[in-house]
């Protein structure tokens, strides 16, 4: 698909606006539908059409795979962490009202960092496997 | 459709076809979820389902032969298919005895349900109940799941990822 023009134009023209989306998606899963996971994999899908039209080659220049693995590990990392924190301010493990001034406040800011954590891990792993699946004998 | 759609896949031999059908399944069922208001689970389905898997089996596709030895014959064996239709008559049988669809006196509807419901919002600042539910609630089952998904890439790039090593000047097969 690298030699097709109107592929690779109307690919360069979509990628940014499915990634934002996925962004969108990301921060407005609170009050839509929507949340990390689903957001991680439209991020995912945004990488994998730029590998398509692109190339792996090219993609694997611009995405190292060192850190598609360090992100895969933060996520979740990030997710267990924002547990731990509010087990040491004093709550329940993963019980987020300790995290901020009151309730709220703290149940919104662990749920922004959880969902953040989900959709990073998302996002890296379909990453890493579409890289795995598609780059077996390009080496 | 659904059912036709499943039937079809059944029937069909090339792989390429057959993938294309598990997306169109998808998509119908994302369809479906939508009917019935569920539109996260719809989401995750037209996203993971839809999308990913597709691309997926299109990226698994361009690596193998293309025209694999099969017995084009359709073989039929009588009693794995009796089985299935035993399996399947004792599941429509058992259907009978689930309560109504939306029915409020449910025992599913009954248990916690309308505290998430009602205290949801109050307790979570979160219009989204889905949300709130996942992330909040059963906060422990989410990170299971990040772990299960955390731990099926891990497995991939295990089996796969890995570059050929040359040992004693010869490359390890996979």
């Amino acid at each position: 698909m690298k030699n097709n023009f109107i592929v690779r134009e109307v690919a360069n023209l979509f990628i940014p606006i499915i990634v934002l989306f996925g962004f969108y998606v990301q921060f407005h899963g609170d009050f839509g539908p929507g949340g990390g996971f689903q957001a991680g994999v439209i991020v995912a899908v945004g990488i994998i059409l730029y590998a398509l039209v692109h190339g792996l080659q090219k993609t694997r220049q611009l995405i190292l795979e060192v850190y598609i693995r360090f992100l895969m590990a933060f996520g979740l990392l990030l997710f267990a962490a924002t547990g731990l924190a509010s087990l040491i301010l004093g709550g329940e493990f993963l019980n987020y009202s300790v995290l901020g001034s009151d309730q709220l406040t703290g149940q919104h800011i662990g749920i922004i960092l959880i969902e953040l954590g989900v959709g990073i891990t998302v996002a890296a792993v379909m990453v890493a496997i579409f890289f795995a699946f598609v780059g077996r004998d390009a080496k | 459709m659904l059912a036709a759609t499943a039937v079809a896949l059944l029937c069909v031999r090339g792989l390429f076809v057959a993938s294309m059908l598990t997306g169109i399944y998808s998509l119908l069922s994302t369809a479906l979820f939508v009917l019935l208001d569920a539109v996260d689970v719809a989401f995750t389905e037209a996203a993971v389902g839809a999308g990913i898997t597709t691309v997926l089996f299109l990226a698994m596709l361009s690596k193998i032969p293309s025209r694999s030895e099969r017995s084009q014959a359709f073989n039929f064996q009588p009693l794995p298919f009796l089985v299935v239709l035993l399996t399947g008559g004792i599941l429509v049988y058992a259907t009978q005895d689930m309560p109504e669809f939306g029915d409020p006196k449910a025992p599913a509807n009954l248990h916690v349900a309308p505290k998430y419901i009602i205290e949801s919002e109050k307790e979570t600042g979160l219009p989204n109940m889905v949300t709130a539910v996942l992330a909040s609630y059963r906060g422990y089952d989410t990170l299971g799941e990040v772990t299960v998904i955390f731990t099926a890439g891990v497995g991939v790039l295990l089996l796969l990822g890995r570059k050929r090593r040359r040992v004693l000047g010869e490359s390890v097969e996979e």
